[in-house]
């Protein structure tokens, strides 16, 4: 009987529900009108993102023209070559292959160490099994991460000072000759990689510790009850549960490969590595914010042709990537 | 956990001990830096600090600090921190939240058109154009509004909030609950841990931002703290375009213990206030690694 009455009283409240639910609908104005407020909300940051995303994105059209201030983006007459004339002037230029051989240097170098090695780091913070030493080398080492790149080259250019640096200090007791270190084209690619992996190598290894920590126990315990030793179960069990997550990482920053740090680079360049720091980015800002004749277009044709090889790079990653290890961006 | 074995616990410690020591060599260029900062000019000159101050004095801390160029850039680091971090964090999640609503028609189109714009960038160039088209060159505005939305930030926030129980939300709704006031009064205090870790990315992102000045401020009383120290730290070639003064009106034996003290004090601030935001941190990345 009681259950009788529970189905009777269920279905009532069904019927309730739907008849609600009916005279709702009949009162409900179409769900774009609706939700006006959702737009609402939107609009902000959709008219921020025209303005400084898709307005530049227009005005770079300028790099098919000889931009003009006076005459404006629009009236400025088409450039030589069909448009193309400041792309060659580029390619063709005698320090192209140099400066786009810096960029790939830079950037290869920083993906290859900043891909590979915080996984590393964060295996083996994995296998800490004190939590207080967990806890100490995680947060310690994310410190260098909130330290802006100005003071980071500051004190790269302060540590290699030929009288007081305390790198000149290490050469000298190694039995070499002081040099400045900022001044030498062949250790300048070093000095960003490995700057950069002491600021990134705890912060992006962030990304790897909450998977790690949700590895399944049994699995472990089933390689234990196999004979698998340590190493064995952290290169056949963890590993592979973060693959997927280095592997988009990894053809994130490959997308990224032509956008070196400006910053960064730019602050680090002096007279005597010029020829190993000289990048586009770089150049870009010298042609056009430094010139006393600012060469607007030529530095945007410049602009585009990066990002054009990053669009290229971005999706030859992403289809072998897709191939290799059925993960992908999209 | 599943080992006992010996060979295991000597494996423990000898992890203990490496990941100790690789710690440590992070600090290292941290802790060579205060102790030159506390020490004798004549002692960092001749390169004799390692780990310990020695001849230890304030003196230098004094100077840096009542330097009239440091404190015009600290008073506007701190401007532009506060402002840009409201602005910053109104824009990303009033967005991030429509975007996470299935029954928001059009989300298609608003989820291509911002995400386009991650692997589309114009470039240096037509965005300096478009800033001095606003007339923004050189007002406070050049070093808050451009670069202040990441639609990367938009997308983890987006993923969080599509975390939250739909149900509470349908419920409000029943009972008439508009969308702006859900989004303020429901959605935003479940959304803690996210907000905490796009709070910190705000201040550090404004804290540390050098760019924006060299492209759009040529004013010096509109300088941030990074654009004045980097005229204190780095007088290369290259960036000392603008004439390379010290800034300090220090020359020669003093100036490199000022830089290490200048470094400290301009670094301070954010190493002292990351680890308070440390629980939240894994949140934030992690999401975002899972998403791209």
């Amino acid at each position: 009987m009681a259950e009788h009455e529970n189905v009777c009283t269920e279905t009532l409240q069904n019927t309730q529900a739907e008849r609600s639910k009916q005279s709702a609908k009949r009162r409900k104005p179409p769900a774009f009108l609706k939700n006006w407020s959702l737009y609402l909300l939107l609009l902000p940051t959709t008219v921020y993102l025209l303005i400084f995303c898709y307005v530049p994105i227009l005005g770079s059209v300028i790099a098919f023209k000889d931009y003009n201030a006076f005459l404006g983006i629009w009236d400025s007459p088409w450039a030589a070559s069909g448009g193309f004339q400041h792309f060659v002037n580029f390619v063709t230029m005698p320090n192209f292959w140099n400066i786009l051989g810096n960029t790939l240097v830079l950037s290869i170098a920083s993906i290859i160490f900043n891909t590979i090695l915080p996984v590393v780091f964060a295996l083996f913070v994995n296998e800490l099994r004190w939590n207080w030493a967990k806890k100490t080398v995680q947060v310690i080492s994310y410190a260098p991460y909130f330290i802006s790149t100005v003071v980071v080259v500051g004190m790269l250019f302060s540590f290699s000072s030929i009288e007081s640096g305390v790198f000149n200090k290490i050469i000298t007791l190694c039995g070499g000759d002081p040099t400045n270190i900022m001044e030498s084209k062949g250790a300048f690619a070093a000095i960003y990689v490995i700057s950069g992996l002491w600021q990134g190598l705890g912060w992006w290894s962030i990304v790897y510790f909450g998977a790690l920590s949700n590895v399944d126990k049994e699995l472990h315990e089933a390689a234990v009850l196999d004979g698998a030793g340590r190493f064995r179960r952290i290169w056949h069990i963890n590993l592979p549960t973060i693959l997927p997550m280095v592997i988009i990482m990894f053809i994130m920053s490959i997308g990224n490969m032509l956008n070196v740090g400006f910053e960064k680079v730019y602050l680090m360049q002096t007279n005597g590595n010029l020829s190993a720091s000289e990048i586009i980015s770089t150049y870009v800002y010298r042609v056009s914010m430094l010139a006393t004749v600012p060469q607007y277009s030529y530095a945007t044709a410049i602009g585009l042709f990066n990002s054009f090889i990053n669009i290229i790079l971005l999706v030859i990653a992403n289809v072998i990537s897709k191939r290799v290890s059925q993960t992908s961006l999209w | 956990m599943v080992e006992n074995k010996g060979s295991d616990k000597a494996f423990n410690y000898v992890v203990l001990v490496i990941m100790l020591l690789i710690t440590f060599g992070i600090c290292l260029p941290l802790l060579f830096v205060v102790a030159n900062s506390f020490s004798s000019a004549n002692m960092v000159n001749k390169g004799a600090v390692f780990l310990f101050p020695r001849e230890f004095t304030f003196e230098h801390y004094k100077k840096v600090l009542t330097n009239a160029n440091i404190l015009t850039g600290f008073r506007n680091t701190l401007l532009y921190v506060v402002l840009g971090t409201l602005i910053q964090l109104f824009l990303q999640f009033s967005a991030a939240y429509p975007l996470s609503r299935k029954d928001l028609k059009g989300r298609t189109f608003f989820s291509v058109y911002f995400s386009l714009t991650m692997f589309v960038s114009a470039g240096m160039i037509p965005s300096y154009l478009v800033v001095k088209g606003l007339g923004m060159l050189n007002t406070i505005w050049a070093m808050i509004i451009p670069g202040c939305v990441s639609v990367f930030n938009i997308v983890v926030i987006r993923t969080f909030m599509q975390s939250l129980p739909w149900d509470m939300q349908e419920a409000a709704m029943l009972d008439g609950c508009g969308n702006v006031k859900m989004f303020f009064v429901i959605v935003l205090p479940l959304c803690r841990a996210i907000i905490a870790v796009m709070v910190l990315y705000s201040i550090v992102g404004y804290w540390n931002a050098y760019f924006n000045s060299l492209l759009y401020v040529t004013d010096d009383k509109l300088f941030p703290l990074q654009r004045v120290i980097q005229r204190i730290l780095i007088a290369n070639d290259a960036s000392s375009s603008m004439g390379g003064d010290l800034g300090l009106g220090e020359q020669g034996m003093t100036s490199e213990v000022l830089k290490y003290v200048t470094i400290v004090v301009s670094s301070l601030p954010l190493i002292v206030i990351y680890p308070f935001f440390n629980k939240y941190f894994e949140t934030g990345l992690m999401i975002g690694g899972l998403k791209g």
